[in-house]
């Protein structure tokens, strides 16, 4: 899965050759149960990376053993020149922002942020100075003598961020920090957490299940499947190219056209376009936004695309778009996202443009 | 997450008191168990099964081992007669009185268990509280003596202290019953005694079992109450091993008669985890 | 709560307040004859005196043996929770050879008749040559009461999220500081509850302690010699005086508990809400 993406090599570029964090060859079995196969990724200095991936994918593992909580059965983690895997998380320039916050009870909230400081002895007044700073910055200073089970879940939340950041690490890990908290107060959460993480520079290494959440957050998306890397790349990348059916699909919503190529030339149900592929049967993922409603009366089809006719069969309101499931005379089956309009029935002329359908590997099922 | 230094710390030091001042015992009682004393009454370390056949041949040993498995079971079944109905009481109707009546059962188990059994034993003698009250109102004439210095009273004594842990375990039981199961076997039309046969109890007979345990294993070992209520005719097998290691001087017999009780108890134990198991299904 | 529906016959608040007068029946007679100038029988009481308490704070022998009581109990708590506060956590996060015989051995005298922990502590005793004394009570009802350290701070234990330890050494704490710092503090309730369990059975404990006795007797054992010489209500005084003690010993421990689980409740809420969205 080496998808070398121009952002990592414009951001290798821009900070130098060498990565902050590289992840190497990891595996990690519970018992005889693989959790983790074969994972290699690098993090940039102030990169933001999302660790995306369905439950059981195993995210929250890598995270872990990112963190130190667990050990990888194979494989090694470096900070630069530093090996980090046989370090205690204790000895480690990295940080945890935890799933439920993890809160300490017995402590108030300024003592959870100075925790990290008093451990590490630092004399009393920096300690005092740093808390002070690290909550003016999360905007809980008025909270800093309530214990955390008097605040909030956001105000939680901002609080275990502060207590982390304190820390001054290398790396900040985020295990679904805002799994916890309302749509609303979520998206604010995400705006506030993207811009603190520009303003402090600091690496981020994010998880979610939440591939909306995963877009508009980060710099880089490397998505898991099974315990495996599927792919890694920048949001608009692995939106736009992804490489394999299962990533089309676990990101945004798509069409999967099986084909077969002869010639230079797809043949997927009765529609054919040219493409530059061997010969062999092949996988297309086409966006529902890159089919597009063609007015009959404009004409015949340009050059560039691909048109065909099918029967609306169901339609779904989205608000700002309209979903429809389409069905052609060959019975191929679509999804189209159009303008939104009240009725949309009986048949339609459709086009794409070839560049539009992205070859795309087939994610066999394994049990 | 744990470091291997981290988990010898935690350990270690536990796992060798445990060896020195549990396992080291229990494998000394087995040792003497198989030993003898001389003439002298200095112990013979040279092993013999004696102790067990005098154990099988004297009536006594087991005359006493079966009058205090009767003596266990008769305070275990009044245990669970005391305490099932109250348990179910405070669980489902006590309503807002349920922690007071809670607290008011555990009381007595702090006051002292020598204290409580010698109550009864000013409650119980013919010039005690009961037959002076008798007396007193005019039910009886003269006292009446089967109370005190019996099995009666042995058995009595011992219900009275181990009826709280036969509850505890009852009543944690019915509380963790989710509410929702006996609305559901409502609403599927049993009726209340339907639903306490065929939901409640069978859900709450891990706890029946637990308490049971606890009532028959801790009076099948009960040395003090015989020794002060029950009379020549109360006297239980640890009277015998107590009296083996004090006056009559035959600790290896005491031993073995020890080791068999150790064998009965972790025998029922083990019976009731293991139905326990079967009972629970969570 | 769903009442009205299930099983309510009338005769179940009765049979409750039956067993609460069994239970409670020996008490009452116990403090009433305290007070009682004719002796421990005999109905109604008459003669109410003070006699006995005054007879009872003249008798040194008691008071001695109280004392020793106090030293011993004390002593026994620190023995069962310095090994048993591991032992938990040696059950709760460490592998092991032996673990499953570990933990049936170190839970065994909790459910064990105490005369056979009492003899067997003997055997050991007299193997090591040890003299008998209140030293050799104190190592018995620590090992015996090491249960009810290991099963309090278990439980405590399984309340306990884990990921405030990681919490901890995430952020620099190592696992010394991590365990005075966040583990104790968490398991605080368990260990106040354990330590004040261990006190008052060790108090109370008889059937070790009468094989483990040396020339200086425990207040149980002090009682029990004069219950075979013949009984006076001077052990009614001085067992009123141990029941009011125990009173306002239940009462300050709940005070304490509900008021901090009212504080812990407030916190497990706000942790549990969003599992339920998960």
């Amino acid at each position: 899965m080496a998808t070398t993406t121009e952002a990592t090599l414009a951001r290798s570029s821009r900070v130098g050759a060498q990565p902050l964090l590289s992840v190497r060859n990891i595996a990690k079995s519970f018992g005889k149960n693989p959790v983790l196969r074969d994972i290699s990724l690098e993090i940039a200095e102030s990169e933001f990376l999302t660790i995306l991936g369905e439950s059981g994918s195993g995210k929250t593992t890598l995270l872990r053993i990112i963190a130190g909580f667990e050990d990888a059965t194979s494989g090694e983690i470096w900070m630069e020149d530093q090996r980090l895997d046989v370090l205690p998380p204790y000895r480690r320039r990295v940080n945890t922002v935890f799933q439920h916050y993890a809160l300490f009870p017995h402590l108030t909230v300024a003592e959870n942020v100075g925790y990290g400081l008093r451990v590490a002895k630092l004399p009393k007044e920096e300690i005092a100075n740093r808390v002070e700073q690290a909550l003016a910055m999360v905007k809980m200073t008025a909270y800093a003598r309530s214990k955390p089970a008097k605040i909030s879940g956001g105000q939680q939340q901002r609080i275990a961020l502060a207590r982390a950041l304190v820390n001054r690490p290398r790396l900040l890990l985020l295990d679904e920090p805002l799994s916890a908290l309302d749509a609303n107060l979520r998206r604010q959460m995400q705006v506030e957490l993207k811009s603190l993480q520009r303003e402090v520079g600091i690496s981020f290494v994010f998880v979610t299940h939440d591939q909306e959440e995963a877009m508009v957050m980060s710099d880089r998306i490397a998505l898991l499947r099974r315990g495996e890397l599927e792919q890694i790349a920048s949001p608009r990348e692995i939106y736009g190219r992804p490489a394999t059916a299962y990533t089309a699909q676990f990101i945004g919503h798509t069409n999967l056209l099986p084909g077969e190529v002869k010639g230079g030339v797809v043949r997927c149900h009765s529609l054919d376009w040219p493409v530059g592929l061997p010969d062999g049967p092949v996988l297309f993922s086409l966006r529902p936004e890159s089919l597009r409603v063609v007015n009959s009366a404009a004409g015949s089809a340009g050059v560039n695309v691909v048109r065909f006719r099918a029967r609306v069969c169901h339609q779904a309101f989205h608000g700002s778009t309209e979903l429809l499931q389409v069905e052609c005379a060959d019975g191929l089956k679509l999804s189209i996202r159009t303008a939104t309009r009240e009725n949309w029935s009986g048949d339609l002329e459709l086009e794409f443009s070839p560049q539009d359908a992205v070859a795309v590997r087939p994610s066999e099922e394994r049990i | 997450m744990f470091s291997r230094a981290y988990r010898a710390a935690i350990t270690v030091p536990p796992l060798v008191w445990v060896a020195v001042f549990l396992l080291v015992p229990y494998a000394l009682l087995f040792c003497y168990s198989f030993w003898s004393v001389s003439v002298s009454q200095t112990i013979v370390h040279s092993w013999t099964l004696d102790n067990y056949r005098d154990l099988f041949r004297v009536n006594v040993y087991l005359q006493t081992l079966f009058r205090s498995m009767w003596i266990a079971a008769r305070v275990m079944v009044f245990s669970l007669l005391l305490g099932y109905p109250l348990a179910y009481y405070l669980s489902f109707h006590a309503g807002a009185r349920k922690e007071l009546f809670y607290q008011l059962v555990i009381i007595p188990l702090w006051v002292s268990y020598l204290v409580r059994a010698y109550a009864w034993k000013t409650i119980l003698g013919s010039d005690g509280v009961l037959n002076t009250l008798l007396q007193y109102v005019h039910v009886t004439q003269h006292p009446l003596d089967f109370l005190l210095y019996s099995p009666f009273a042995v058995v009595l004594t011992l219900t009275h202290i181990y009826t709280p842990f036969a509850f505890l375990p009852i009543y944690a039981s019915l509380e963790h019953i989710p509410r929702n199961l006996v609305e559901a076997s409502h609403d599927l039309g049993a009726s209340p005694f339907q639903t306490f046969w065929r939901v409640i109890l069978p859900l709450s007979i891990p706890g029946v079992l637990a308490g049971a345990t606890f009532a028959f294993v801790l009076s099948l070992g009960d040395f003090l109450a015989p020794l002060l209520l029950g009379g020549p005719s109360g006297i239980m097998i640890s009277n015998i091993v107590v009296s083996l290691f004090g006056a009559a001087y035959n600790w290896p017999l005491g031993a073995a008669i020890s080791l068999c009780m150790l064998l009965l108890v972790l025998a029922l134990i083990y019976l009731s985890e293991s139905l326990e198991k079967k009972w629970s299904f969570r | 709560m769903s009442g009205g529906a299930q099983v309510k016959s009338r005769w179940l608040p009765w049979h409750a307040a039956a067993v609460f007068c069994f239970l409670y029946l020996p008490i009452v007679t116990l403090i009433v004859y305290s007070f009682n100038g004719s002796g421990v029988g005999g109905f109604p009481p008459r003669n109410l005196t003070l006699d006995w308490y005054r007879m009872l704070f003249a008798d040194d022998a008691i008071w001695t043996s109280v004392l020793n009581s106090v030293l011993v109990a004390a002593a026994a708590m620190a023995i069962s929770l310095t090994f048993g506060i591991p032992a938990a956590l040696a059950l709760d996060r460490a592998d092991f050879p032996g673990k499953v015989l570990f933990r049936r051995l170190v839970l065994l005298p909790l459910i064990l008749p105490g005369i056979i922990t009492g003899l067997s502590l003997l055997m050991l005793f007299r193997a090591a040559d040890m003299k008998l004394s209140l030293l050799t009570i104190v190592l018995g009802h620590g090992t015996a009461l090491i249960s009810v350290a290991t099963t309090e701070v278990f439980a405590g234990l399984q309340k306990l999220d884990r990921a405030q330890e990681e919490a901890s050494l995430d952020l620099g704490a190592n696992y010394w500081q991590t365990f005075w710092r966040v583990t104790i503090p968490n398991l605080r309730l368990s260990i106040i509850g354990a330590a004040l369990l261990i006190f008052t059975l060790s108090m109370d404990e008889i059937a070790v302690s009468f094989f483990l006795i040396g020339r200086d007797n425990t207040l149980p054992l002090e009682i029990w010699g004069r219950l075979r010489r013949g009984i006076t209500p001077e052990i009614n005084a001085i067992s009123s005086i141990i029941f009011a003690f125990s009173l306002v010993a239940i009462v300050t421990w709940y005070r304490l508990r509900a008021r901090a689980e009212g504080n812990a409740e407030g916190g497990a809420e706000l942790v549990e809400a969003p599992v339920q969205g998960d």
